[in-house]
């Protein structure tokens, strides 16, 4: 069969096509435009969704990718469209998550003439991108999207940016489909070394208190029934990091809760109690961290991660286990002998007990006074049988929603958290609904965030995104005002919020809303809510001055807990 | 100025980075540099021995747990193949640098013949304003001309980046492509 000659704009449809998309998130302008032209011609297999800012694009396209398991797309124009989505791309990077970003570029003949609309986005992007390329010529169409789809998608996954020049998009090409499935100076198959599997098992074998620490990589990998095998037999306690909250179901024994600053007591106190810490898929951030010098020194450390250049990165291991963890996990559990660790798994109690005691009872069942957050997320993940997905925004509803939010399906959470990005939450909740079409979306956000990028409820507007937004309104920059509580002498600077009607607002966008402040009527909200088909805020006044507690403080000895102010 | 523990630790490395041909990687590689605030000390970039195959020579000054982690990070970038880092006793390496002075001055100096037989330098073009001398080696040896030459007078004075051969008997780039190329065929298969 002899090769079709076609437009670069087809060429591109016809490569996304190949690579199986079937949802774009973008927003169309003048470099982008033949792109979009052709776009008309595949409404049956690409659905793109309008957002309302590029921002909005780039963040659906991560809640996308993050429930879906699959690679998000986006298409945006040149110059100030590149540079809206510049937040979610570096989101992406930090999350390792799964993007090709497209984004229009004047035609070849005018780059580096300052030319409407051009900006430099090839090296703008270079930080904060796995790959970015620019396609200069609609001969390099099929062969660079393969290439972004490949790199975007295997090995520690990452966002691609393929930055399309204007003279390529209108251009004719022979096209034919393409496929990359090798990189010389790319490996995401890591070959396993036989000898780390060997000495990781001894030392987990010889262990008295093992604690494993779990990151997203175990939900990238797919890994979950892996993980579960690992810590039955040699019977581990596990933390969770944020973005691995649903790594492992919320109610499993061995569950030991959140690490880090804003999580549990006792994953953070044992961390420095353990005699073998295990982590896998994670990449010790210093909000699970705290200061390193203080962090897990009495323990053996053994690091699985695909990620070479995490080796040693923060923490230096006795062990790396360098490969993707769901051939790494059974290789070494394959090892390990079945063990019993009930007095040491036991041992997390008391601080079970003492976080209880001192902060959980009190936030999820207040007796009088304002409806906490807590028991706002609490009855939420309850009327939803701990079965929806997770979305949030960023401050105290992201911590609050990830210490009490429960999970019992994997991919379930969808928060930023390596860039710790306001805004993220309803653009993110847009594209999980369309990443996990069948399951409920439930975002949590506070009155700060949610206006940063409120224009989003144009998208769901027009597609019926059915987001349930929960939005927990203290009419403060509330995580910032607790650290001004903590550490800067209560002098609220700039976090006091004047806030629109938000019922208005959502009126205006036609989607149904209830507002409350009052206890008794919550569960019924939320039945209201849950019930509604398709969209829905509902806004919750909450404690205006509360803080997320406990809090190790950043850069000190995360086992140490503050409760109280 | 006393010297911290930290700059005890600190020491010349030499880092090889072999690339693919492909622009812009230039500019990943150096801005790992510039995240960190290391500086790098010379720089120098050129086709390699292997077709399609370019090789960065990079020297830095910092402590080898630093200069582990950005190598680690220069294997990261998709298309480069590998990244090595050296002390000065594992590589043969070499600088050039070219000298520009008065020839007058240079007349009237101390004998020229001493000077080049010295340092084994080179004239590479004498005329009646000035005289460029070229000398090859290590650093020290480049600024003991140049602190000679310098006290005649120097019109200009420039220096090349490191350019280094590793002394040891494994040829890791070979070994790499070697492997590569089985891993390649076997998914091909």
């Amino acid at each position: 069969m002899g090769k079709e000659i076609i437009k670069g704009s087809e060429a591109l449809m016809r490569s996304l096509i190949h690579e199986g998309v079937d949802c774009i998130f973008g927003y169309p302008g003048g470099a982008i435009m033949p792109v979009y032209d052709s776009l008309m011609d595949h409404t049956d297999t690409l659905h793109h969704i309008l957002v309302r800012h590029e921002q909005g694009a780039v963040h659906a396209a991560q809640g996308y990718a993050r429930t879906s398991g699959r690679v998000g797309t986006c298409i945006v124009t040149s110059g100030p469209g590149a540079t809206n989505a510049i937040t979610g791309i570096g989101d992406a990077m930090l999350d390792s998550t799964p993007l090709v970003v497209i984004t229009g570029q004047v035609a070849s003949s005018l780059l580096g003439s300052d030319a409407f609309q051009e900006i430099d986005v090839v090296s703008i992007t270079q930080p904060i991108s796995k790959w970015s390329y620019q396609i200069r010529h609609a001969s390099d169409i099929a062969w660079a999207v393969a290439r972004a789809f490949y790199i975007a998608g295997t090995g520690r996954p990452g966002p691609v940016v393929l930055d399309f020049a204007k003279n390529a998009q209108i251009e004719m090409t022979e096209y034919e489909p393409f496929n990359i499935e090798f990189i010389r100076g790319y490996n995401p198959w890591p070959s396993i070394s036989e000898e780390s599997v060997q000495e990781a098992a001894k030392i987990i074998n010889a262990a008295r208190k093992p604690f494993a620490v779990v990151g997203q990589g175990v939900e990238l990998a797919g890994a979950n029934a892996e993980l579960l095998a690992l810590i039955e037999k040699a019977d581990i306690p596990v933390g969770r990091t944020l973005l691995g909250l649903s790594a492992l179901p919320s109610g499993h024994p061995l569950n030991k809760g959140m690490l880090g600053m804003h999580g549990n007591l006792g994953p953070n106190v044992k961390t420095n109690e353990c005699d073998v810490l295990i982590a896998i898929g994670m990449r010790f951030d210093d909000r699970v961290t705290g200061d390193l010098k203080t962090y897990a020194k009495q323990a053996k450390v053994i690091h699985f991660d695909i990620d070479p250049a995490e080796i040693g990165k923060n923490v230096k291991p006795t062990v790396a286990v360098i490969g993707n963890c769901k051939l790494t996990l059974p290789a070494v559990t394959a090892l390990v002998e079945k063990n019993n660790h009930r007095e040491w798994i036991d041992s997390f109690i008391p601080s079970e007990v003492k976080e209880h005691d001192l902060v959980i009872h009190s936030e999820l069942y207040p007796e009088q006074g304002p409806i906490t957050m807590g028991e706002v997320v609490s009855k939420v993940t309850e009327a939803t049988r701990d079965h929806a997905v997770l979305v949030t925004d960023v401050g105290q509803n992201q911590m609050i929603a990830a210490r009490y939010f429960r999970f019992t399906e994997p991919r379930s959470v969808v928060t930023s958290g390596g860039l710790g990005t306001m805004g993220f939450g309803l653009p993110a909740a847009i594209g999980a609904t369309f990443g996990a079409p069948d399951r409920t979306v439930c975002l949590f956000c506070g009155d700060g965030g949610l206006q940063m990028t409120i224009q989003e409820l144009g998208t769901i507007l027009e597609s019926g995104a059915p987001v349930k937004i929960i939005l927990l309104n203290n009419s403060y920059l509330g995580m910032v005002r607790q650290w001004q509580e903590l550490f800067f002498n209560k002098r609220y600077s700039c976090t006091p919020m004047i806030n629109p009607d938000f019922g208005k607002i959502a009126e205006a966008y036609n989607i149904p809303s209830r507002r409350l402040h009052l206890r008794e009527e919550l569960e019924d909200a939320i039945r209201e809510m849950l019930t509604t088909d398709g969209p829905f805020l509902l806004e919750v006044g909450v404690v205006k001055e509360s803080n997320v507690f406990p809090m190790a403080p950043a850069g000190q000895d995360v086992s140490v807990m503050m409760f109280d102010c | 100025m006393e010297k911290t523990a930290l700059d005890i630790d600190k020491k010349i490395y030499t880092i090889n980075v072999y690339s693919e041909n492909i622009a812009g990687l230039l500019n990943k590689i150096t801005n790992i540099f510039t995240r960190r605030q290391l500086n790098i000390e010379t720089l120098s970039v050129s086709a390699s021995s292997i077709e399609g195959i370019h090789k960065y020579t990079i020297t830095t000054v910092t402590d080898e747990a630093t200069v582990d982690k950005v190598t680690r990070q220069m294997e990261k970038i998709i298309d480069v193949l590998q990244a090595h880092y050296y002390l000065d006793d594992e590589i043969i390496y070499q600088e050039i640098a070219l000298y520009k002075v008065p020839t007058d001055e240079l007349l009237n100096g101390p004998g020229i013949e001493q000077l080049v037989r010295k340092h084994n330098a080179r004239i590479m073009e004498v005329n009646r304003t000035f005289t460029v001398i070229e000398l090859t080696g290590h650093p020290e040896d480049t600024e003991a001309l140049y602190a000679e030459l310098s006290e005649i007078g120097l019109y200009q004075f420039v220096r090349s980046g490191r350019i280094a051969i590793t002394k040891s008997p494994v040829e890791r780039l070979s070994n790499f492509l070697a492997n590569i190329k089985k891993i390649a065929d076997k998914r091909n298969d």
